[in-house]
């Protein structure tokens, strides 16, 4: 009983085959637990597109709304205030959106005004730097934290301008221009929040 | 060793069998519903049943539109035009638009929720309950149900199944059958169809995993047998050296 | 490869000199019987099953809402808006019955081959608290979903306490922390369900192994393979009849575990709820505390226990006697290593009387378990329409319980008064298969 012949081929090639099946097997039925933590139809729901009426706001307002938790500001720029847009290029981070902050809009937003409509900024609230929700301050004139202040976005945080278009001021904490959602018009009156103009068809 | 693993395989099927033999015995032997969750048309039949004629007064809160459309196939577009009436979101659950305190004065208490309702008294209750209705004029709502005596709700769908009544047995109170009193829009087949697949749109909303069960479950057993043979044959193999 | 091993091994052996032995202990020079037949199988199978509910539990709690006005709900959102939440919650409750499933078939054999007997008391009382433990944790789990089975099981066990003299009525209130099950009954239950005894039953699992281990597991020829003849191919010093539990008995169990998944599996996936013995028709119906369901029983694998507790009357004024019946039914197979007094282990070997008794008391479990589930009520007027159902089902239930009862009872007289007439034990172990 003890000089018998094992074949060691055989055996070796059951216990890898058999650990590889049964490591397959692991990994399979990790993935369902992994899945779990993904955003819930719930979550999902909540993070559904947000339809926004815009007729009601007047030119040189915002409109704060809600999409997926975060706020989203829908600002009616005013002549005065596109037409100061260019005068600050000067002072901007990245004015042209195309080098730190090219991610931060979808390609149809990649413009000066970084919108679809030049009239319409949509941005989320949201300062780059640390997650601060920066104050909307559209009037043109000297501000304590700006003597040449054009109207746009302060962070009380600290301390980060942003122009009319969202773009962020250079010299200030925060990165990059405020991120511009997928978004586009439904009509002149409606726009949606989240979903792009070619997924709308 | 094979024979007992046969023998034990054997016994949990039995078991199975057992439990369900009965379950039909503990229902009183309801006649099977016939209801197949795997059948999209006829789940799709079942929704339009359930928004044109249940919704006004029940919710289904735990499921939501989105996951109907997905489930069922149906494009939101159609759902949002032919099965919501109340104005909801897509993704919104589908809760019913009667203010509960006018329910309460109505039928006496506020109609269930009906999200579980398959789960909690099983698909061959409800579809005995849909048709079980008859004419009882001392009730509030002027119905009752044979399977659910005295139960406070009107019978939506009598002008598709009819208006039936109790026949008794001269002298007694239990009820002998029901009887078709007046005819209604469908045949008689016809209705038990409408009402297998209002039960089986029931059945899958009060359980829609059900359909990712079926799909994934046949791939698993497949996958574990496998591994089971050669698990088995892994044994063998090492088990050669003892004697 | 195989460097990168012998080297990490190596790193272990300098730094911790002391874990190596460990490992050989309990696994690769751990010599088992080698005669293990398939009511071995279901030790590693708990094992299995308790890592399945800690892992699937711990996912749960991360969906679910501990409170009174919410839990339902949770359980509903983890069944259908959480990615895969149904298949971790079925993995979840189909293993709380396997769970029994499989304990119940572990205890069987222990009975069967005299497992308990000296020098494994020990053993057999570790895993009896773990049985204990079990059963608390298994009853705390089932009221979380807060349906009306939830609500209702949890009132009724917990009315067992205010049976007791004097203390009983203020000890319900303590338990539930309130009037009736409640929001703090159901935090406190999710607390201990989640920590505490899952904490207290891992304890006792690594107290219960790491005692087997010091004796040495038993066989069905019930031989002791540590104390018998030496010498075989592992060396001359070991036990003849022993083989190292790595690899034999860790690949044998493997292909059980594949055996056993593909059970679990087709449960899992094709009948969940298990024709509504796993999981409750009623316990999908919210919790109503004003609303008793119809069919009130527990969860099946408490029904042996609770139909002791229902064929014992109260007398006296007190309904205690039925407690203490219920409880007595598990405290005698505590005291098993010492109501048996016979000197053969394994049912291979021992007298008839013994092979009877044990069978009259499987058939008394399984017909209690009948008069608990309510199959008995619904039986007898199916089959005898005119019965009177509580005679009869009292009847059948109290003999029932007579015969488990009457099990240990007959079992210490047989042993001590010199009725049992054993065959003789082998020395060396016998292959069956």
């Amino acid at each position: 009983m003890v000089n018998e012949v094992v074949d060691h081929g055989r055996r070796r090639f059951l216990t890898v085959t058999t650990s590889v099946v049964g490591g397959v097997g692991v990994v399979a039925a990790a993935v369902p637990f992994i899945k779990s933590w993904e955003p819930s139809a719930r979550a999902r729901a909540a993070g559904a597109p947000v339809t926004v009426d815009i007729s009601k706001i007047e030119p040189g307002q915002k409109l704060t709304v809600a999409w997926r938790s975060l706020p989203v500001f829908i600002v009616n720029r005013s002549k005065a205030q596109l037409d100061a847009l260019p005068g600050v290029d000067g002072r901007l981070a990245d004015p042209k959106s195309d080098r730190v902050s090219a991610g931060q809009q979808p390609a149809y937003a990649q413009n000066e005004t970084r919108s679809i409509k030049p009239e319409w900024l949509v941005v989320i609230g949201i300062c780059t730097h640390l997650g601060c929700v920066p104050d909307f301050v559209p009037k043109v004139g000297a501000e304590p934290f700006d003597p040449d202040w054009r109207g746009g976005f302060y962070c009380p945080c600290h301390k980060s301008r942003y122009d009319m278009a969202g773009r962020v001021f250079a010299g200030v904490p925060a990165p990059k221009n405020l991120e511009v959602p997928k978004y586009h018009f439904v009509d002149d009156h409606t726009i949606q929040i989240g979903v792009d103009p070619k997924e709308a068809g | 060793m094979t024979k007992r693993a046969l023998l034990s395989i054997v016994l949990a099927f039995g078991l199975l069998a057992g439990s369900r033999t009965l379950r039909a015995a503990e229902e009183g032997a309801l006649p099977p519903a016939g209801t197949n969750v795997g059948d999209r048309a006829s789940l799709q039949r079942g929704a339009r049943l359930f928004f044109n004629y249940c919704v006004g007064c029940h919710s289904i809160k735990y499921a939501r539109y989105s996951r109907i459309a997905e489930d069922l196939g149906l494009g939101e577009q159609e759902v949002m035009d032919n099965l919501n009436f109340t104005g909801a979101k897509f993704q919104d659950p589908v809760v019913s638009h009667m203010p509960a305190d006018l329910a309460q004065q109505w039928f006496g208490k506020a109609p269930p929720d009906l999200s579980l309702e398959v789960r909690a008294k099983t698909a061959d209750w409800v579809y005995a309950y849909l048709n079980g209705f008859y004419l009882d004029p001392t009730r509030p709502v002027g119905w009752n149900n044979r399977i659910f005596p005295n139960a406070s709700m009107p019978f939506p769908l009598w002008e598709l199944q009819g208006v039936q009544v109790a026949v008794r047995q001269p002298g007694s109170e239990e009820i002998d059958r029901l009887s078709m009193a007046q005819p209604g829009k469908l045949s008689l087949a016809e209705y038990q169809r409408a009402a297998r697949d209002l039960t089986a749109f029931l059945e899958y909303v009060s359980e829609p995993a059900a359909l990712q069960r079926h799909r994934y479950g046949i791939w698993v057993l497949l996958f574990l047998v496998g591994f089971t043979l050669l698990a088995y044959a892994l044994k063998r193999e090492y088990w050669k050296d003892v004697h | 490869m195989a460097t990168v091993f012998s080297r990490l091994g190596a790193w272990f052996t300098e730094r911790a000199p002391g874990l190596a032995p460990v490992y050989r202990k309990h696994v690769t020079e751990y010599y088992a019987p080698k005669n293990f037949n398939l009511w071995y199988y279901f030790g590693s199978l708990a094992l299995l099953v308790l890592v399945n509910q800690i892992l699937t539990g711990i996912f749960l709690t991360m969906n679910y809402k501990t409170s009174a006005a919410e839990a339902f709900d949770s359980v509903e959102y983890i069944m259908r808006d959480v990615e895969w939440g149904w298949l971790i919650r079925y993995m979840h409750s189909t293993g709380a019955s396997l769970f029994f499933v499989v304990v119940f078939l572990h205890m069987f054999r222990g009975l069967m081959y005299g497992s308990y007997q000296k020098p494994r008391e020990l053993v057999w009382i570790l895993g009896m608290l773990i049985f204990l433990v079990l059963m608390a944790e298994a009853f705390m789990g089932y009221v979380l979903p807060w349906g009306n089975m939830s609500f209702w099981g949890a009132k009724v066990i917990i009315s067992l306490f205010g049976t007791i003299p004097v203390i009983g009525g203020s000890l319900v209130e303590w338990i539930m922390g309130d009037y009736l099950p409640a929001d703090a009954t159901l935090n406190r239950f999710f607390a201990l369900h989640v920590i505490a005894l899952p904490l207290v039953l891992l304890l006792l699992v690594v107290l219960h192994l790491a005692a087997l281990h010091e004796v040495g597991s038993n066989n069905p020829d019930g031989v002791d393979v540590k104390h018998g003849p030496k010498g075989s191919r592992w060396g001359a010093d070991k036990p003849a009849d022993g083989i190292p539990f790595h690899p034999y008995y860790t690949v044998k169990d493997l292909s059980g575990v594949g055996f056993f998944l593909i059970v679990a599996a087709f449960i899992v996936f094709f009948e969940p709820t298990f024709g509504g013995w796993f999981l409750e028709h009623d316990n999908f119906v919210p919790a109503n505390n004003l609303a008793t369901p119809l069919h009130i029983k527990p969860v099946w694998y408490f029904t042996p226990f609770y139909a002791i507790l229902r064929m014992v009357p109260s007398f006296f004024g007190t309904a205690i006697w039925g407690v203490i019946g219920m409880f007595g039914a598990i405290a005698l197979l505590f005291l098993m290593p010492w109501i048996d007094a016979g000197k053969v282990r394994s049912i291979r070997y021992r007298g008839t009387g013994f092979k009877v008794a044990l069978g009259l008391f499987v058939l008394s479990f399984f017909g209690l378990a009948l008069v608990g589930m309510g199959v008995t009520a619904e039986a007898i007027p199916a089959w005898f329409p005119h019965a009177d159902v509580t005679v009869w089902e009292n009847l059948f239930g109290r003999l029932m319980a007579l015969l488990y009862f009457g099990y240990f009872l007959f079992l210490g007289l047989y042993t001590r008064l010199g009725w049992e007439t054993t065959k003789p034990v082998p020395e060396r172990v016998t292959t069956h298969d």
